[in-house]
């Protein structure tokens, strides 16, 4: 057998959520992954396994995802660009290892084909109810970047652009789609492999002696090294110095969990990105992400056709949140309707953004469809009475 | 209406969802449609039932699951059972005749039947009758060109199976051709607009059956 | 005993030590330091290359060992050291890759990951320090604890049967097997080094005393009794079956070198089968590509 394919799958293609992420994955350079198989997640990488010989790189299934999520750590310290894929349960377990990565700022990529919980939930049926957990899920205190593709197309594009974030920042990035987006079909494009803007990781030039692992740019970002390479570095997920030798006192934690955190939240308005239709004159705002915001703006088309000024903000990037542009849109309003699949998670972040100057309304689901788009438009309706 | 809504079922084995499979890549890369296509996952999904859903649009599809079929294509009594209240009162349904019994009226006179497996076995394989109903779904509602199909047909089936299915595919054609080539004038005036204009895209793609 | 905790003027091992994190955090009479000694010594016998050795840890106190030594090192989370440095190993081949951890780390909340990395051959170096007890957390019962010895979580005794390491990792496939006690500080260096050269999972079991909570809370006497008590009742028995290697409450102790065979690794296995499925060029690991 003769192995199939370029790392790049260029042209127009009629795939899955699931295979574009995966072609998206290797296209922005991912030669490990590891994973544990899930449902709706698992066609990632079984894709991967099947793709990666040919290209270099390798694809181990682990004997759970605790294993994957840090098997991905592991090989992105011996320079790969490793990602793992999950879904629900499997997500819950990886937690720890979110935190570990956070830590010891290692540039891979969870994705999360969200399908319905809790607990073994609705294994292979649409759910957006981990969206909390991807920004808060492991213990104590990070911030991370989530992005929601809506469409296979998406879930290509913005693979790679998870890639590059979590190289550009040095931190694990969430890639949160939904079974809905993942098995579901569409024409897929794919460009040239010299068009596509792949971020090579940040190696330090510098010589050991001089190089800390930990010690941050002026963006607050540290360069990276590899084992292997005569650095003779350490690395820990307890409270380390600029070295990343342990230390355990209030000091270097507050300077490295401040920095930890600063390096997203200060670059918030270079991360976040918002897709925008009809807000220029509408009075009602629909917030809706992944599935969901197809399925929004439908019911925002339906309320134009009867007049009703409405319009839709969708975060493409979830985490960091788009606070400011709500504050902004809460500002000349009528009301926000938030649509989510599940009983409340962004909405209070749009609550939050919107401060109290505008009504803001949920219309939740709790997983296992996708919203009617007529349920949408009653709410958009009430709100604009 | 700028949709269509088809649906493609039968049992496990019969090539469903390469069947939808083919008319979605058609149709979307093709053709320059609209495609989005969903189909049933798992235990459910291995069972004997198997289904696969397409929306067929001029504009992008958002609500991506089926309300109603406008095109029912069944290749197994349990579908039909199954999935035949979902038609539109003027939908198109396509059947396997020698393995669905059409019960009812409601359909009588969009009910196209062809006897795929026969036809499969007369050109020495069976499992190629999901290609002779994709030619005969094509031939009958012009959800896609045909050579929108033939492409999509040898991009899907596996190596060095190319001319045996695009003969399945032609022999479909051909059978709904021949059989109802008097009804599809009507029919194509029926089903929505949408799906009959793609049969003849004005964007140089002609009718080449 | 001079032997065991000898201190010459120079320390030869220094060099392999991050000496500006001394002191470090053992207690007195703790055997971790002592294998981190042989282990620098089978470091130099061996002459591998220390830019591409890389320690992994897990949590615990044998897991803050790669903190101090002076070679690219992970302290990983609590169990996942072998997972992390299958996937290190994985993504860069021509690192020798030693995982460095206790028995609780390994062998209770990693123990899948320990009995699948053994299964697949993955070509990581295992030391297990196992005193028997979780140190860092104070003393609790560990699946190596021997029955009716005390911990703070079996206060009348522990009721449970330990595991039998060795047997363990050979039955789940491990390549190399030895065990020996801290009291063997030659032999601990000798089949370090012969697992530095050796391709697959290599497993080393080294019995190492915690005076602090298992020996006194036992009244086993400190670390200095501990050595005197592996002398006595430890038995060198090259060869043994690991059945009948267990271990018992202040029993004897087997030691030696029990499994030395040849297997393929997990790459080459995973190369092998490619490469008969697929016209592959030759090594085509995620290593061998750059990135940048």
């Amino acid at each position: 057998m003769k192995p199939k394919g370029d790392r790049v799958l260029t042209g127009t293609q009629f795939l899955d959520g699931d295979q574009a992420c995966c072609e998206g994955a290797l296209a922005a350079g991912a030669n490990f992954a590891a994973g544990y198989p899930i449902s709706p997640s698992t066609e990632i990488v079984e894709r991967f396994a099947s793709r990666i010989p040919a290209v270099g790189g390798v694809f181990l299934q682990m004997e759970d995802e605790l294993a994957a999520s840090i098997a991905i750590v592991g090989a992105t310290w011996g320079g790969a660009k490793a990602f793992t894929v999950t879904s629900g349960p499997g997500f819950s377990l990886m937690m720890e290892h979110i935190g570990y990565a956070s830590m010891t700022e290692t540039p891979c990529v969870f994705v999360d084909v969200q399908r319905g919980g809790p607990s073994t939930g609705l294994p292979t049926l649409p759910g957006q109810a981990d969206m909390m957990q991807a920004r808060w899920g492991s213990h104590g205190d990070y911030e991370i970047i989530a992005l929601s593709p809506n469409s296979p197309q998406e879930c290509f594009d913005l693979a790679i652009d998870a890639f590059n974030l979590a190289e550009q920042y040095r931190t694990p990035v969430m890639f949160m789609m939904d079974e809905s987006v993942g098995h579901m079909t569409e024409k897929v494009v794919i460009p040239p492999a010299n068009e596509i803007k792949v971020l090579p990781r940040r190696y330090t030039r510098l010589p050991p002696v001089e190089y800390r692992p930990f010690r941050p740019s002026p963006e607050g970002i540290p360069e990276m090294v590899k084992a292997g390479e005569g650095y003779r570095f350490h690395m820990t997920g307890l409270t380390h110095d600029e070295r990343g030798y342990p230390a355990m006192d209030w000091q270097v934690q507050d300077k490295l969990v401040r920095r930890l955190v600063g390096k997203i939240r200060d670059h918030a308005a270079d991360i976040v990105r918002c897709e925008e239709k009809h807000t220029f004159d509408a009075e009602i705002v629909v917030v809706a992400y992944g599935i969901t915001s197809r399925v929004a703006l439908k019911a925002v088309e339906m309320a134009r056709e009867e007049g009703i000024r409405a319009g839709l903000l969708r975060p493409v990037v979830v985490w960091p949140f788009p606070e400011k542009r709500i504050r902004e849109l809460a500002g000349r309003m009528k009301s926000l309707v938030v649509v989510e699949m599940n009983y409340g998670q962004l909405f209070y972040e749009v609550e939050r953004a919107a401060g109290g100057r505008v009504p803001t309304s949920l219309v939740s689901h709790g997983g296992g469809a996708v919203h009617e788009p007529e349920t949408i438009l009653a709410e958009i309706r009430r709100a604009a009475q | 209406m700028n949709s269509t809504e088809i649906r493609i079922a039968g049992f496990g084995g019969q090539g469903v969802i390469l069947a939808g499979m083919i008319l979605g890549r058609a149709a979307s890369i093709y053709d320059g449609k609209y495609v989005t296509l969903t189909q049933s996952f798992g235990p459910e999904a291995r069972g004997s039932a198997c289904s696969v859903q397409l929306i067929v649009s001029q504009q992008p599809v958002l609500y991506p699951y089926l309300t109603r079929a406008d095109i029912l294509v069944v290749m197994s009594q349990e579908a039909h059972e199954r999935f035949a209240a979902g038609l539109m009162p003027d939908g198109v349904l396509l059947y396997e005749e020698d393995l669905v019994r059409v019960n009812g009226t409601a359909h009588a006179g969009k009910a196209f039947g062809i006897p795929a497996t026969h036809l499969a076995e007369e050109l020495g394989r069976k499992l190629i009758l999901n290609a002779v109903m994709v030619g005969f779904t094509t031939g009958i509602t012009g959800v896609t060109s045909p050579k929108a199909a033939r492409n999509a047909i040898r991009d899907l089936v596996p190596p060095g199976t190319d001319a045996l299915n695009l003969a399945a595919f032609d022999k479909g054609l051909e059978f709904g051709l021949n059989r109802y080539g008097s009804a599809i004038q009507t029919q194509q005036a029926t089903v929505p607009e949408e799906a009959s204009s793609m049969t003849f895209r004005a964007n140089g793609s002609k009718h080449d059956s | 005993m001079s032997e065991a905790i000898g201190v010459q003027p120079v320390n030869p091992v220094e060099p392999f030590l991050r000496t500006e994190r001394m002191p470090h955090i053992w207690c007195p009479g703790c055997g971790i330091g002592t294998t981190v000694n042989c282990f620098a010594r089978a470091l130099v016998s061996s002459k591998l290359p220390l830019d591409k050795v890389a320690v992994v840890s897990g949590i615990g106190c044998t897991g803050r060992v790669a903190g101090y030594v002076r070679l690219d090192s992970f302290h990983t989370t609590h169990g996942r050291a072998i997972p992390f440095a299958t996937g290190l190993k994985l993504a860069n081949p021509e690192l020798t890759v030693v995982v460095y951890s206790g028995d609780g780390d390994l062998i209770a909340i990693g123990g899948n990951h320990f009995i699948h990395a053994a299964r697949r051959n993955a070509d990581i170096k295992v030391i297990c320090v196992n005193n028997f007890i979780y140190g860092m957390t104070g003393g609790q019962v560990a699946p190596t604890t021997p029955t009716a010895a005390l911990a703070t979580t079996t206060p009348y005794g522990a009721f449970e049967r330990p595991f039998n390491l060795p047997f363990l990792a050979e039955s789940s496939g491990a390549v190399y097997v030895a065990r020996w006690t801290a009291y063997h500080v030659r032999h601990i260096a000798h089949s370090m080094s012969e697992a530095f050269k050796k391709k697959g999972l290599c497993f080393i079991e080294i019995i190492a005393p915690c005076p602090t909570l298992y020996q006194r809370r036992n009244h086993f006497g400190d670390g200095l009794e501990a050595m005197r008590y592996y002398k006595q009742k430890s038995v060198v028995r090259n060869g043994a079956n690991t059945r009948d290697v267990q271990i018992d409450l202040q029993g004897e102790i087997v030691v030696g070198k029990f499994v030395d065979i040849e297997r393929p690794t997990l790459k080459q296995a995973m190369d092998l089968q490619l490469r008969q499925k697929l016209d592959l060029p030759p090594s085509n690991g995620g290593g061998s590509h750059e990135l940048d």
